[in-house]
């Protein structure tokens, strides 16, 4: 929110995030996630433990999947981020956030956004992948009500119709 | 009228739009202009008295807003079925992170260190962590004997069973704390202004449970206290009570700064300082025929409730009402008790009190199977309540409930004989033991006893100008689907499509008390009231002249959207009756505890490996009879989320206590179940109905929660021949088992009960 007294002082940290260039300042260390949710008003990003261990925080940052809650924003300099408010096409859904929808893969849906980006980061490594896979992939981010079931079947889901479409 | 178009179908999430897109507004997202953040100042001893409170050097205390216990308008507690836990800390410290003081800033990133610059001096007290430490009484720490609640449920004559035993069976069997683990952690925003009063907007379940707490905290009456859910991110019973709390910090902060102040917890503030499943220990004593039939027993049932009443008086309650679980009693007595140490209060967690005492009742099944040398499906199906019978509580089984079919359809699915076969050849070799685990158990759905009647819960449906209708309750969506359920019901009472229905934002200034989200009550009883409220406004529109009985949807919005233009605000309400055959004794804890029970049959198969002494699920049958189903898609996503918390619960889950702190607040140490770790559960629905549920449903939330423990445990027992009594069963409980048995006395020698 405002300044605090004993830290260093902000620098221009320039980054793509969902196809718009954008520079903020920002303090060098501070995280992503909070540049993310407090200067961009990108709050899909949440934040579950601080510390890297649920995934809710989750972006993807140069094609790879990050817990912004880890990454000082200093590192996203240049970087290209896609966060979960970019991953729609205005009010035509991304195949995955329909499977979500279709297969009961949000209840709470504090965990989604971080769960989807980290679908997506699976399906574009691995076009066809099996359930084990899935489940392998998808279990840095934790989940508290599906027990997984209908995640697991909605990336299976979409994966299905990306190969069909 | 079309019947059941939209009620028995998997419609489209509500808000499952927002939701996947992350337009959802959850509290964290949310910000008011000069808006100040608060933090709180939490005790670091479990018990003691404050001698000196002292603001170190290098912060400048002038820039916070300091509140103590002296800044509280009204009663310092946390008005809720007791008044005995404080809000803020006056003198005397209970539990280890209790609140002592609340320091809000602009800048949320100087709070920590001001937090950290607070110093206590306390003239310590002893304290007690355990419920034995808390029997034997050598500290007093809540009223005249540490004792917070006890219930004493008896049918027939237990004393005089023993001598016709042939089997006399005891068991101690113990849970552990369990925490709740939304991914949102607790959250609250307060503003405050003299002619409005002061509003909140959270994370929460139960939005009246902090209008009451507020209005005693704050000395204002009920129109200037109001409460705004925000979508909430989980919620599991860990939101029922003690969003209660943070409101009244935030609240107070607000009231002092006049300013909007944001409360939010990490998640190590979370887990250390709030509710968690309460510790129990139960001992089961029963005396058994022959031929495998119980003749009675003694069921001592006390769960720890930590350092305040809170909500423990009601989860023994539902504890003890279940402890007896699907079985006919002849004769029982059940003693049950909540203890209280310097712990952080325990509280409600999905299941409330009945997943530790079904725990210990099904594993006990399987001890006096043991004894008899009868299989576990055999002691089972001898015992089953049958139509006709009455429960533990002498309430009558009157729906056509055959457990002894619901036992076998689950063996059938789950190859339950044939597996049990193979493993006992193939667990004879090598270091892999498979085995085969039952767990039959039951949930009463709504609040017990009387509790419907007190609540006499309220629900709106509103007609709209533009000829939808929106339903008007405080009943909260967090994940379970409440928003989708209400809205079917609502649609299909109107014959509207189910987009022409809308849900009002749970807000104590527009919606009636339709009672908390907890207790697996909100399809059966609110979803009740939903459809009476809505016939409510159809019939108003039928009286008016303006429809017909039998209607389009187009007739239906073009008659609402008159009645508003002619008469304005268009609303229906309804409240909740007792139905007259529903009889409870609360003195003698005698008759219709609940007016519907949720009956069930989990099949768990393990893998034991000696090698890492780790178990894994590699198949879970989840079968149950939950009367109508209304919503497949989301039904199903409720059993197997709790299936998941309870394989959490028996494998994973074990808070490391010290003093009275939690040790382990991070989800780094505190580990539950991953994708990866889970087994794909298969869920299975019998559907009998129940006249008191809308559409024939009954509860559903709380169910899935009871069966995992048991039927893990009794797995690995069927694997290793050895009896597991208490959860969570980490690795290393079984290496010390294990490597402490003789080499003779090893797991092949004790080899199954086959």
């Amino acid at each position: 929110m405002s300044d605090s007294r004993q830290i260093p002082s902000r620098a221009e940290i320039s980054f793509v995030v969902n196809g718009e260039s954008t520079t903020v300042r920002a303090y060098p260390m501070e995280r992503l996630l909070d540049v993310l949710r407090h200067q961009l008003q990108l709050t899909g990003a949440k934040e579950g433990c601080g510390e890297g261990e649920c995934g809710s925080c989750a972006v993807l940052m140069d094609g790879t999947l990050v817990n912004s809650c880890l990454v000082p924003v200093l590192q996203a300099r240049g970087a290209n981020i896609i966060t979960i408010e970019g991953l729609a096409a205005g009010e035509t859904l991304h195949n995955l956030q329909e499977a979500f929808l279709e297969c009961g893969g949000a209840q709470c849906g504090i965990c989604t956004p971080g769960m989807i980006l980290a679908a997506v980061h699976l399906l574009n490594r691995k076009p066809e992948p099996t359930i084990d896979e899935i489940r392998e992939g998808l279990s840095g981010n934790l989940c508290r009500c599906t027990g997984y079931s209908q995640i697991v079947e909605a990336v299976a889901d979409a994966a299905r119709r990306r190969s069909t479409a | 009228m079309n019947n059941d178009r939209i009620v028995g179908n998997s419609v489209p999430r509500k808000e499952g739009r927002d939701k996947v897109t992350g337009r959802s507004r959850y509290v964290d997202d949310m910000i008011l202009p000069d808006m100040l953040f608060g933090a709180t100042v939490r005790s670091q001893i479990p018990r003691g008295r404050i001698k000196k409170i002292t603001f170190g050097p290098g912060i400048n205390w002038n820039e916070f807003v300091i509140v103590s216990s002296k800044d509280i308008p009204g009663k310092n507690c946390i008005s809720l079925i007791g008044d005995d836990q404080p809000c803020l800390v006056d003198q005397f410290v209970n539990h280890p992170e209790e609140p002592i003081l609340l320091l809000a800033h602009p800048d949320r990133h100087v709070l920590p260190r001001a937090v950290e610059s607070v110093s206590i001096e306390y003239d310590p007290l002893p304290a007690i962590f355990t419920i034995e430490e808390s029997e034997r009484r050598a500290e007093i720490v809540w009223g005249e004997d540490n004792i917070f609640k006890t219930y004493l449920i008896e049918k027939g004559d237990v004393d005089s069973i023993w001598e016709k035993a042939t089997y006399i069976v005891e068991g101690e069997y113990a849970t552990g704390a369990q925490e709740q683990l939304y991914i949102e952690n607790n959250g609250m925003i307060a503003a405050f202004d003299a002619a409005q009063g002061i509003t909140v907007w959270g994370s929460l379940q139960c939005p009246y449970y902090i209008h009451k707490a507020l209005m005693a905290l704050c000395s204002l009456p009920a129109e200037k206290v109001r409460v705004v859910q925000m979508e909430t991110g989980g919620a599991f019973g860990g939101k029922e009570d003690y969003p209660s709390m943070i409101a009244a910090h935030a609240a107070l902060l607000a009231i002092k700064s006049g300013k909007p102040v944001k409360i939010i917890y990490d998640r190590m503030e979370d887990m250390v300082a709030t509710t968690k499943r309460h510790p129990s220990r139960t001992r089961h004593r029963t005396a058994v025929s022959r031929d495998g039939k119980i003749l009675g027993g003694e069921v001592d049932f006390t769960i720890n409730g930590g350092a305040y009443a809170t909500l423990s008086s009601v989860v023994l309650s539902r504890g003890a009402i279940h402890a007896g679980g699907p079985y006919y009693w002849p004769n029982v007595r059940i003693r049950a008790k909540a203890v209280a140490t310097n712990a952080p209060p325990h509280g409600a967690f999905r299941g409330f009190g009945a997943p530790q005492s079904l725990f210990a009742m099904e594993r006990h099944m399987d001890r006096i199977a043991r004894t008899l040398g009868l299989s576990p499906v055999e002691i089972r199906r001898r015992n089953f309540l049958q139509p006709g019978q009455t429960t533990t509580t002498e309430q009558v089984v009157r729906e056509p409930i055959d457990l002894g079919k619901l036992l076998d359809r689950a063996l059938e699915v789950s190859a339950y004989h044939a597996k049990r076969q193979r493993f006992a050849n193939e667990n004879e070799l090598g270091n892999i033991k498979k085995g085969m685990g039952i767990a039959a158990f039951l949930h009463g759905a709504g609040f017990t006893g009387s509790g419907e009647r007190y609540l006499s819960s309220v629900v709106g449906v509103e007609g709209c100008a533009d000829g939808s209708v929106r339903v008007l309750v405080s009943s909260t969506e967090f994940g379970q689907g409440t928003n989708t359920v209400l809205s079917q019901i609502a649609a299909e009472a109107l014959g509207l499509p189910y987009e022409n229905v809308t849900m009002a934002q749970p807000d104590t200034l527009q919606v009636p008390n339709s009672g908390p989200t907890v207790a697996s009550r909100t399809v059966m009883v609110v979803g009740k009231l939903v459809q009476s409220a809505a016939m409510g406004i159809k019939q108003t529109l039928i009286s008016s002249n303006l429809l017909r009985e039998t209607h389009t949807p187009d007739e239906f919005r073009s008659a609402c959207r008159r009645y508003v233009a002619e008469h304005g605000q268009f609303r229906s309400w309804s409240r909740y009756e007792a139905p007259a055959d529903i009889f409870w004794d609360d003195q003698k804890y005698r008759g219709e505890a609940y007016a519907a029970f949720a009956w069930a049959v989990y099949i768990a198969e393990v893998t034991v490996d000696l090698t890492t002494y780790g178990v894994s699920v590699n198949d879970f049958v989840a079968l149950q009879e939950v009367g109508r189903v209304l919503h497949p898609l989301l039904a199903r996503g409720q059993i197997i989320g709790g299936v998941a918390q309870g394989i959490g619960f028996s494998l994973y889950e074990k808070v490391v206590w010290q003093n009275g702190r939690m040790q382990n607040g991070q989800m780094t140490n505190y580990i539950m179940p991953t994708s990866a770790d889970l087994p794909p559960t298969r869920v299975f629905f019998e559907e009998l109905g129940n006249v008191y549920g809308a559409h024939g449903a009954k509860g559903i939330g709380e169910l899935p929660m009871d069966g995992p423990a048991p039927a893990v445990v009794n797995a690995v027992e069927d694997a290793l021949g050895i009896p597991f009594d208490s959860v969570p069963l980490l690795p290393e409980d079984i290496m010390d088992r294990l490597t402490s048995l003789s080499p003779m006395s090893g797991v092949s020698a004790e080899g199954g009960d086959r």
